[in-house]
């Protein structure tokens, strides 16, 4: 306690002096917010016919199914005692959000997302149980659930099938993602949270977030194998990304000019905030390197005609940008919130650990692993069909 | 009518897995969640029962003060008089019942006043704090204020 005490300024609740929510709870809204935004890409195809971005199409549900099967790590290591967390689903109590999140990320995981890659992967899962010999023909026909059928019009009824399942699995997104934001806007005791925008400005970001990673996943995994990306295909992924972000921004601008120009008894507090201790991660980060410069480059490509490889540096560069942008965000949401003090007249500062239980280390192994996943993923189910 | 069926086999398939998933989870539930459970809210009922039978590990000052009359006059018209004898000492009610058989504990006349007076923005102003590395040469506190009367 002592040493955290030389970062605090002015006059702060004992409960305020040491951050609660670390970097782990930073990686869970960043991670969700992936898996809602690769889903609502991968829907674009399916439910608006939006045919050029399909060769993203699998990629984008199996990412989104890697990130999702982590997303809840964070919390657990945060939280500690992960048999516990059964409980929520045991004993289910209906007035809290977080309680009832279980149920959602369940619906989620199971009956939209791993039902939905079934459904599209089935074909392949067959024929893949046909052709392989030994424990890999096991392993598919398992998969497949022993069915061997692929006709006509079995896929025909999968197609319809899965369709209704997207069709539910956006606003199971919507949910997903809005939930989170619904959380800290929920906490009226925080003004830094507190604004009925809060789950739309999340949502948006996740869009955003999402985009962008499913746009770098293409790139990179059509470096690995050789092949050039599908210009259309990304061209098309850029506009949208340019939307979203367009979207999102405005609302966070919204939000700003809101807070300036109401100038509530917190206005002076958070200004200072901003100003000082979330100067770098905040204006810096977020806003100039992470928003308003990939929304330049984007821009720059629509506006400006370029040759196919400039596009994609651009293209490259912005995606990546972005991700940083919006880890920032989360930053700044989550760490933001618990730097001043409720009485707003004093601040404290976050001292991460490196290899601690909630420190450096393990976010960035909980980072590392959804690639992992998609990993075998894909080696599993390939998303791509081999010409 | 036969060939439909067929195509929907793999279909009724993944919704028997399903349906078992959700068989095992009600199963599991059943067996799982403590039959008193939400008899009074949510928690388990008889958690009261639980709690009522442990044994009570507080005396009171009241009863500290009906042996220990010389503690009572020594902290005689200190400030230290609204803190009760177990904060400082810890629980005692064996020691109370009978005291030859346990003794509560001798604070460290330093750690435990540090406890409440180190310095400490989170703290009211106007209550007496010291900067121990400036204040008391690094020595026990009850050196220079005597323990059950600190005022000087
Ligand atoms: C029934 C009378 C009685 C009650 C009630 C009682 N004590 Fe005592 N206490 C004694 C006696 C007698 C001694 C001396 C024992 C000895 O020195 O062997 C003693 C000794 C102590 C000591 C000194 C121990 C030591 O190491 O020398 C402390 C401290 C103490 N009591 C605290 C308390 C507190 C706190 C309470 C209230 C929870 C309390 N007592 C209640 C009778 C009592
Ligand atoms: C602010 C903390 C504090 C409070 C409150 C307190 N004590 Fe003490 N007490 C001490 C300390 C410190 C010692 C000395 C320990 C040592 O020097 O070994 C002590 C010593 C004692 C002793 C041993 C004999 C003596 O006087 O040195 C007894 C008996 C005792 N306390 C009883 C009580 C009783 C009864 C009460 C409540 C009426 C009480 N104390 C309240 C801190 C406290
Ligand atoms: C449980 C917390 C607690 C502990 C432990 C404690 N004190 Fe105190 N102390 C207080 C409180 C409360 C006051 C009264 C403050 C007031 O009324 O402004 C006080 C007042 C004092 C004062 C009087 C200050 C003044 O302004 O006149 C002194 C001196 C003091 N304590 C010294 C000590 C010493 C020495 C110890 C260790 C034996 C000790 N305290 C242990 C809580 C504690
Ligand atoms: C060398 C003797 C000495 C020692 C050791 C000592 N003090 Fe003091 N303390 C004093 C004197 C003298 C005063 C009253 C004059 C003053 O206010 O400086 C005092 C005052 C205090 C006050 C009241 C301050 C205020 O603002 O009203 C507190 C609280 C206090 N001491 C706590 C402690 C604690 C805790 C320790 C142990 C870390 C301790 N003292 C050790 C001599 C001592």
């Amino acid at each position: 306690m002592e040493p955290l005490l030389h970062g605090v300024q002015g006059f702060i609740y004992p409960n305020e002096i040491e951050l609660q929510w670390s970097i782990l709870i930073v990686l869970y809204p960043f991670i969700t917010g992936l898996v809602a935004g690769a889903f609502i890409l991968a829907s674009l195809e399916r439910v608006f016919n939006v045919r050029a971005v399909k060769p993203t199409y699998r990629l984008a549900l199996l990412t989104a199914l890697a990130f999702l099967l982590i997303a809840p790590l964070p919390l657990q290591l945060h939280l500690g005692h992960p048999e516990r967390s059964l409980e929520m689903f045991l004993t289910p109590h209906t007035t809290s959000a977080m309680a009832m999140f279980g149920f959602m990320y369940l619906w989620y995981l199971l009956i939209v997302l791993v039902l939905e890659i079934w459904l599209d992967f089935r074909r392949d899962i067959v024929m893949m149980a046909r052709e392989k010999t030994g424990a890999a023909r096991l392993f598919y026909r398992v998969l497949a659930l022993g069915s061997d059928n692929i006709s006509a019009e079995s896929l025909k009824l999968d197609d319809k099938l899965g369709r209704f399942l997207t069709f539910i699995g956006i606003p199971s997104a919507f949910l997903l993602h809005g939930y989170v934001g619904f959380i800290f806007g929920s906490i009226k005791a925080n003004p830094w949270w507190s604004t009925p925008l809060m789950p739309i400005v999340f949502l948006f970001s996740a869009m955003v977030s999402g985009i962008a990673l499913v746009m770098l996943m293409y790139m990179l995994t059509s470096w690995f194998r050789n092949r050039p990306p599908d210009m259309d295909c990304l061209d098309t992924i850029g506009r949208y990304l340019l939307y979203a972000f367009i979207i999102d921004f405005g609302l966070e601008m919204v939000d700003l000019l809101h807070r300036i120009y109401e100038s509530d008894e917190s206005f002076r507090t958070l200004d200072f905030m901003v100003r000082t201790h979330l100067y770098t991660s905040h204006i810096l980060i977020q806003i100039i390197l992470g928003t308003i410069l990939p929304i330049g480059l984007l821009a720059v490509v629509q506006l400006v005609q370029l040759q196919e490889s400039a596009r994609r540096t651009l293209y490259a560069i912005a995606g990546s940008l972005t991700l940083i942008g919006i880890f920032a965000m989360r930053w700044n949401v989550v760490i933001g919130g618990q730097l001043f003090s409720k009485s707003f007249l004093g601040y404290t500062t976050y001292k991460m650990g490196f290899a601690t239980r909630e420190g450096v280390l393990p976010a960035l192994v909980l980072m590392a692993l959804p690639f992992v996943i998609l990993w075998i993923l894909v080696k599993i189910l390939p998303p791509w069909r081999e010409e | 009518m036969r060939q439909s069926l067929k195509d929907r086999e793999h279909l009724l398939r993944m919704l028997a897995l399903l349906v078992a998933a959700i068989a095992v989870f009600l199963f599991v539930r059943s067996i799982a969640v403590p039959k008193d459970y939400g008899r009074f809210g949510p928690f388990r009922a008889s958690a009261l029962d639980d709690i009522a039978a442990m044994p009570v590990v507080f005396a009171g000052h009241s009863a500290c003060e009906e042996c220990h009359s010389d503690v009572v006059e020594a902290r005689q018209g200190s400030k230290h008089t609204q803190i009760h004898c177990e904060i400082c000492h810890g629980p005692a009610a064996a020691h109370a019942a009978d005291p030859t058989a346990s003794k509560p504990a001798r604070p460290d006349g330093r750690e435990l006043c540090l406890n409440c007076h180190v310095i400490n923005v989170a703290r009211p102003a106007d209550f007496p704090q010291i900067n121990p590395r400036e204040h008391g040469d690094e020595g026990p506190c009850t050196a220079c204020h005597p323990h059950h009367h600190p005022e000087p």
